[in-house]
């Protein structure tokens, strides 16, 4: 395919070009999905520390018990808005938004997305839905108070700021839609030659099940927090029990979305930790197919099992055994996936930089929280732990240890080919090692007193769960620290880290590497004739063995 | 996947004749004719299902002809139908609560 | 799987027009599934309150439903036939029969706000006092059939400001015989808005 003419100049890098914008217009305005991403990445950041300062917050609140700094209705704002600027403006868009915008078109060989207007539109609806969340809170009436779950009928009655937070939620929707149906246009449609659906890289699978159920689930929370929003304005009555509607109803209806959404949140992540995984120990993937498939298979079950979330709220029996029964069974693809990882680890030659040891603390943090997911799944012990802490450590073991680290994993992954930039190794360690204990010392003593009995959400707790409360506070220090120093660490190295041009720092296999560092406006100076698996480490040829051999 | 030939340029494709989208719109036009007269009739519990039952003869021939669903390549059908299967599965799973109250 | 190779192959280099309605369809589906939320309240609240929405019904008028159903059927096939006609080369014949499009799509709408106003004029809206005396089946009917033929008349005024802006570009000629696709794009649209109707047909005003 060398015969295609380029009326741009494709010497120079992303970050270098000049076209007819300057400044931060030529940011702003560009299509170009790699500046996309960096816009995104930008955004969520900024966002990532609003969300983590409120996080801060409460967790310093909870110090002691009574009043330590904050009065009860500022600390039940702080966790609604811990809560939608994490899942809504960090999270969701985290991986899908950032890397895959970055990397998805590259990866498959193609030039941009489908659709390069449309993504930069979503950035902008992206950043308009953000900037909304961020004016509710300092908006006369005070900053919204229900829990991102926006339960009815409290957040038809509220004072508070809701109407600004639901629209937010409603054009933040609509920006992650846009996102899911540029990729599963570009995937199916913009694949170099060669390129067949099992050469696909599996953060591309990843991707590609989680546009799915972007497009296919976000519309329904849109209309039902559109209709809490016309519940507010006009009484339509459909969520008002006084006048015959069923709160339970909004409940079914807003997991009819956010189960799935957590599936949007972790199936990218997993996805990263495919690729990071059998680059540094040297193997290839282990068992591709059912890491592709199992990508599907979460994406499919994880559309069912919503109800779980309500198994208190008063639901029919048969209802709660069938839906108990699905979230065991979503547990099965995603177990697949954790074996998978590790025999690909298994006699691997395994290299422990930064990028892998996120990734493990994935795989550890993650088999915590799925597990005590299934402990949450089975009706008799939800009766007991629902609404406790125990949920709060769970989901972030999965949210903030998968997820999270899932991104920060990205993050040290690709910096070197994003920026042209190398990040001090050590450091980045050390930033990990923090970051790791912090996060353990924080979210474990949860479950623990979740067991207890320490309720979620509550301003105030009885002295017994004192100390529990205190280690956690004090993990959070430690988490913050390592934030800190990981941070600064990237930004030192995007400021004045060493130069590089290197194409492939770590030795992947997959397309991006193949290409200049920082990749050009065009990805590829020709595009490449795919020819071979994207992990095509040679550990059973012969020839491999012999050298190792001789090595040795 | 999508077959090979027929996709780069839609000039050359799924032409239909003019008769052909007067015969559905007719036809269209007598389904609301007798959806509406049936409407009448009580059927007890099927009036329900018989008027989404005309209804879903009504859109499968908007989607078939009208929205040219029927000339694209295998993988529209399958997209549409991966929607519509999201849709009546969140349907029975909530009925699933709904019907044992 | 050799197929898809090519396809993907040359449509670096080609427009690509089925990519664009891949992308269309995609948009549908979230459309779609924006009334599929609606849609599964209405099946509940209807399942719990069977009698009470056979009652409310009565207050609809079937004429009124049934005429807005042929209007719209009608501006669908004219939709179609534009496409058609651009198809064929013939540019005037097209621009003329989306004109026709649009005039029914107010057509319908100017009918909406007829039945709306009669409906409020007597005193049948959210919140008011006469709603409110009815039972409470009644009021949630009142309520989503408020919310979705309102939903539905947004997507009406969005689908033909499409139409219009595809018109201007059939005239400038943005739009001919090679290339189409935002004409058909903007003609899936309607037709979406056209089936979305022929469910809330049935549902809200034959179920009496």
């Amino acid at each position: 395919m060398s015969t295609h003419t380029s009326k741009v100049d494709n010497s120079v890098s992303y970050l270098e070009y000049q076209g007819k914008h300057k400044g931060l217009k030529a940011w702003i305005f560009s299509t170009d999905h790699k500046r996309i991403g960096l816009l995104y990445l930008v955004t969520m950041l900024f966002f990532f520390s609003i969300g983590v300062t409120f996080g801060f917050l409460m967790r310093l609140e909870l110090l002691t018990p009574g009043k330590t700094i904050i009065d009860p209705q500022t600390y039940n704002s702080f966790f609604t808005l811990h809560g939608i600027i994490m899942i809504f403006l960090f999270i969701i868009p985290g991986l899908p938004a950032v890397f895959g915008n970055f990397f998805l078109p590259i990866m498959i060989g193609a030039k941009d997305v489908s659709f390069p207007r449309i993504n930069l539109l979503s950035w902008w609806l992206f950043l308009l839905g953000g900037i909304l969340a961020i004016v509710s809170v300092i908006m006369p009436g005070g900053a919204v108070d229900t829990g991102w779950t926006f339960y009815v009928p409290y957040s038809v009655r509220t004072g508070t700021n809701v109407w600004p937070a639901l629209l937010a939620a409603f054009i933040l929707g609509f920006s992650s839609i846009l996102t899911g149906l540029n990729f599963v246009t570009t995937v199916h449609r913009l694949r170099a030659p060669g390129m067949s659906w099992f050469r696909l890289p599996l953060f591309i699978w990843s991707l590609y099940s989680t546009a799915w159920i972007q497009v296919l689930a976000t519309p329904i929370i849109g209309i039902t927090l559109l209709m809490v929003f016309f519940e507010r304005v006009f009484g339509f009555g459909v969520f008002d029990p006084a006048l015959g509607g069923d709160p339970v109803l909004y409940q079914h209806l807003f997991w009819i979305y956010s189960h799935p959404a957590v599936y949007i949140m972790i199936l990218p992540a997993m996805g990263v930790i495919s690729e990071i995984i059998p680059v540094f120990s040297r193997r290839t993937i282990f068992g591709y197919k059912f890491i592709a498939f199992s990508s599907i298979a979460i994406a499919f079950f994880g559309s069912l099992v919503w109800a779980h979330h309500m198994f208190t709220a008063g639901m029919s029996s048969p209802a709660m055994f069938i839906f108990s029964l699905l979230t065991f069974i979503v547990a099965i693809p995603s177990a697949i996936k954790v074996f998978n990882w590790v025999s690909t680890l298994y006699k691997g030659s395994i290299q422990t930089d930064p990028p892998l040891l996120y990734a493990l603390a994935f795989i550890f943090l993650f088999a915590i929280g799925g597990f005590t997911g299934l402990i949450q799944g089975a009706l008799s012990v939800n009766m007991h732990i629902h609404d406790t802490s125990f949920i709060v450590a769970h989901f972030h073991y999965v949210m903030f240890g998968g997820t999270g680290f899932g991104i920060f994993a990205a993050l040290h992954y690709w910096f070197p080919k994003m920026f042209g930039r190398k990040y001090n190794l050590k450091t980045a360690k050390v930033g990990f090692w923090t970051l790791f204990v912090g996060f353990n010392v924080l979210y474990f003593p949860m479950f623990i007193m979740g067991w207890l009995g320490m309720p979620r959400r509550y301003y105030d707790y009885l002295p017994e769960f004192h100390i529990y409360h205190s280690i956690s506070t004090y993990g959070s220090w430690i988490l913050i620290t390592g934030l800190i120093i990981m941070f600064t660490n990237l930004y030192i190295g995007y400021k004045r880290g060493a130069v590089t041009t290197e194409e492939n720092p770590w030795g992947g296999e997959t397309l991006e590497w193949q290409t200049m560092t920082p990749p050009p406006i065009e990805n590829f100076d020709v595009i490449p004739e795919v020819t071979g698996d994207p992990y095509g480490y040679k550990q059973n040829d012969e020839n491999e063995t012999v050298k190792v051999k001789e090595a040795l | 996947m999508s077959g090979d030939h027929n996709s780069q340029h839609s000039g050359e494709k799924h032409v239909t004749s003019y008769a052909a989208y007067f015969f559905v719109w007719f036809a269209l036009l007598m389904l609301t004719v007798i959806t509406v007269v049936v409407a009448g009739i009580n059927f007890g519990n099927y009036t329900v299902a018989t008027a989404l039952f005309v209804a879903s003869i009504k859109s499968y021939l908007v989607l078939t002809i009208f929205m040219h669903l029927k000339a694209e390549s295998k993988i529209f059908k399958g997209f549409v139908g991966v929607a519509l299967f999201f849709l009546l599965i969140s349907l029975v799973l909530l009925f699933s609560d709904y019907s044992f109250l | 799987m050799s197929s898809t190779e090519h396809t993907a192959g040359v449509s670096h280099v080609h427009r690509d027009d089925e990519g664009a309605r891949l992308g269309m369809w995609l948009f549908l589906f979230t459309e779609l599934l924006l009334f599929g939320g609606l849609f599964l309240l209405y099946s509940v609240y209807r399942y719990l309150n069977q009698d009470a929405f056979h009652l409310a019904a009565k207050e609809l008028n079937t004429l009124f439903g049934t005429f807005n159903t042929v209007i719209l059927l009608t501006s669908s096939l004219t939709m179609a036939l534009a496409i058609a006609a651009i198809q064929r080369g013939k540019k005037t014949l097209s621009v003329v029969l989306q004109l026709a499009t649009l005039f029914m799509a107010f057509g319908f709408l100017v009918n909406k706000y007829i039945e709306w106003t009669a409906k409020i004029h007597h005193g049948i809206y959210p919140g008011s006092e006469i709603l409110l005396d009815k039972s409470s089946g009644e009021i949630l009917f009142f309520g989503l059939y408020y919310s979705m033929t309102g939903l539905h008349g947004l997507h009406v005024i969005i689908g033909m400001a499409l139409i219009g802006y595809m018109t201007r570009l059939t005239v400038n000629g943005v739009i001919n015989k090679d290339s189409f696709v935002k004409l058909e794009s903007a003609g899936l649209y309607w037709h979406l808005v056209d089936l979305i109707w022929i469910f809330l047909f049935p549902l809200f005003y034959l179920i009496t």
